[in-house]
């Protein structure tokens, strides 16, 4: 394992991701979501909308990187509320 | 075709059509053409003579080629992992391609997204994780770790090819069979596989093909003792242009692998192809 | 075909999560640690946080390499579509003819890519390419590895000699779908030719079309063996996109925090266009049931 040079923050963020995952299962399973079409025209469902928000952030956080010279919490800021425009919206 | 009555307008079409087919087979073949008569040239006459056939006709780069440990065992290795590789791909995407096929089941959907990324990411991003994880495990060098590292594109194609064809036949036939009292597992290996034959011949088909053609991670994976051709082939290319006839001939040897296998399933390429799914 | 629900589908998948985990997700996390932190020799890493990133976001090499490569993308979709869509048109529609046509279109799409890559030297080289010798003797000072404009026209030229086919291949399988009854209705009205290909043949290849410009897309975006054979990245940096540029760096600097941030990024674009992949796959998947 220590060729993948562990640190606390990566290994947080993935325990985050996996935990979030699980938490889509559960949910999915307690509470099946239904496919809606939304703004971008493709039908989606919870989960879908999940790995759009997650992925816009990705580059969100990009180009924050590489646009701006402000903190980066901010950044997450924006991500989270695109993430509430795209489980709103999309 | 002049058997057909056909009106005067019709004509110049034809011969329009006939004529990009062959320009662009044309375009098509002739580079083949010239490494092929490359490899039949010797190397003096490569360099100093301009010619469009050979004029001394000589196997001299082939014999090199099968003489040679250091040319022929980069055959021997690619055989050896793109073989592991297919079987392995094979044994794991059959079931998983009729689960897909079949069954509706929690995240499906997204499980057979995540395979298609694999299959669609760059081999370059990989290489460095992978030259790292193989040699922490101490399987760099081994033929097992390049077909283990060609899994992660060959395997989501195996599934991909493969529910194509699964979906093709009709699930009235597992019914039957399950009511007859066949088991999961004799019904699948009995009945099943011999069922979706073509398709397995073209998806082998696909993994080979894509496991013989890799560059990137079988030469980051290998140093010596599993060197591939298609690695031993850029050497010689970097060592200043010395040998062209003999990397001329190990050009063509490294088509023909492939040109026998498309012989045997030379009617369900088109389908593979006309899937989309390569 | 309506598909039943059952979980224990699941056990039958396991296999290949398993296997495809090992080999992708296994590598990715380490990718992500790598690219926040520096390391000497390839050991004692330490944190770097977003040091990597910011760096490479503001470097020029990373921008070049993108554009090169978005320029690629970009006219090789131009040349070959049109291209493959046209063969495809001229193919014989059917007899020995047209399976022979068939077997050697595809022939290119099952070279090796390193030997596409050979072939094109010896046929390109100034000094024993038939290529090279016919256009010196024209008149051109052509050179691939000295000239950058000779150098990428060798290489769209390679591109276009070794995946147009899968285009031709994909709409003569699209054109083949055509019911005949729609081209006698077209000679009846004395369609011309041009608008037989508008209103009949172009709609109906719109889903394989789609799917050609993805692929075509996508592939010529992580673009590595035949260009790295052929130019090596050259002249300078001419022909170095973006696989070959990430090698270099990864394997050949051994540079693992930037190479690792490099990778991440290349990755994230590369999702992306997989899910506009799948997505509009499945779209056309659900129109054709529905027909």
């Amino acid at each position: 394992m220590e060729w993948m040079a562990w640190t606390w923050p990566t290994a947080l963020f993935f325990a985050a991701i996996a935990a979030a995952l699980a938490a889509m299962a559960v949910l999915h399973v307690k509470y099946p979501s239904s496919p809606r079409t939304g703004v971008l025209g493709i039908e989606t469902m919870r989960g879908d909308r999940f790995f759009i928000s997650l992925l816009g952030s990705a580059f969100i956080n990009l180009a924050w990187i590489g646009l701006l010279d402000a903190p980066q919490y901010w950044a997450l800021v924006v991500c989270a509320v695109f993430a509430f425009c795209v489980f709103r919206w999309v | 075709m002049s058997a057909q009555p056909s009106s005067r307008k019709r004509m110049p079409r034809i011969r329009w059509s006939a004529i990009v087919m062959i320009a662009y087979l044309l375009f098509l073949l002739v580079p083949i053409y010239w490494l092929v008569v490359m490899s039949f040239k010797s190397n003096s006459e490569i360099l100093n003579a301009f010619t469009l056939f050979p004029d001394e006709f000589t196997f001299q780069n082939y014999e090199t080629i099968l003489t040679d440990p250091s040319w022929y065992m980069g055959y021997v290795n690619s055989f050896i992992y793109v073989a592991l590789n297919t079987v392995i791909s094979l044994a794991v995407a059959l079931p998983a391609a009729y689960a897909f096929s079949r069954y509706r089941f929690y995240g499906d959907n997204h499980l057979f997204f995540w395979l298609l990324t694999n299959r669609m990411a760059p081999p370059a991003v990989f290489a460095l994780p992978f030259f790292q994880l193989y040699s922490s495990v101490s399987l760099f060098d081994t033929h097992i770790a390049v077909a283990l590292a060609h899994c992660l594109f060959n395997v989501p194609l195996a599934v991909w090819i493969l529910e194509g064809f699964m979906r093709g036949i009709p699930r009235e036939i597992d019914e039957t069979a399950f009511m007859d009292g066949y088991g999961f597992t004799r019904f699948f290996t009995r009945i099943f596989i011999p069922m979706i034959a073509p398709g397995i011949g073209v998806t082998a088909f696909f993994c080979f093909m894509f496991s013989w053609v890799e560059l990137l991670l079988s030469r980051t994976l290998t140093s010596v003792d599993a060197k591939p051709i298609t690695a031993i082939m850029t050497r010689t290319v970097s060592a200043s242009g010395l040998d062209w006839g003999v990397l001329a001939a190990a050009g063509v040897l490294t088509i023909i692998p492939g040109a026998i296998v498309i012989y045997f399933v030379r009617s369900y390429i088109a389908k593979g192809f006309a899937l989309g799914r390569v | 075909m309506e598909k039943t629900v059952n979980q224990r589908a699941w056990i039958l998948v396991l296999p290949v999560v398993l296997l495809v985990a090992f080999s992708s997700v296994i590598p990715m996390m380490t990718v992500v640690n790598y690219s926040f932190q520096d390391s000497f020799r390839g050991n004692d890493f330490f944190w770097v946080g977003l040091e990597w990133y910011s760096e490479l976001l503001r470097s020029e090499r990373l921008w070049d390499a993108l554009g090169r490569q978005l320029l690629f993308s970009f006219i090789i979709l131009l040349i070959e579509i049109p291209l493959g869509i046209l063969i495809a048109l001229s193919m014989p529609k059917k007899g020995w003819l047209a399976s022979l046509c068939l077997v050697l279109i595809a022939l290119p799409l099952l070279i090796p890519y390193n030997v596409v890559g050979t072939i094109w030297q010896i046929f390109g080289r100034s000094d024993i390419g038939l290529l090279g010798r016919v256009l010196i003797d024209l008149g051109f000072s052509y050179n691939y590895a000295q000239n950058a404009f000779d150098a990428w026209a060798t290489v769209i030229a390679m591109d276009v000699w070794h995946w147009t086919s899968l285009v031709a291949l994909l709409s003569y399988a699209g054109l083949r779908s055509i019911p005949s009854a729609y081209y006698q209705a077209a000679k009846i009205d004395q369609a011309s030719r041009w608008s037989v290909f508008r209103y009949i043949e172009l709609p109906k290849l719109r889903g394989v079309l789609i799917i050609a410009v993805l692929l075509r897309f996508m592939d010529s975006f992580m673009i590595y063996t035949e260009p790295f054979v052929l130019t090596g990245g050259g002249p300078g940096n001419a022909t170095t996109f973006l696989s070959i540029d990430l090698v270099k760096m990864a394997l050949g600097q051994f540079d693992l925090g930037p190479a690792a941030a490099f990778s991440l990024m290349y990755f994230l674009v590369i999702l992306l266009i997989s899910y506009v992949f799948y997505t509009v796959m499945i779209s056309i998947d659900k129109d054709e049931t529905k027909q």
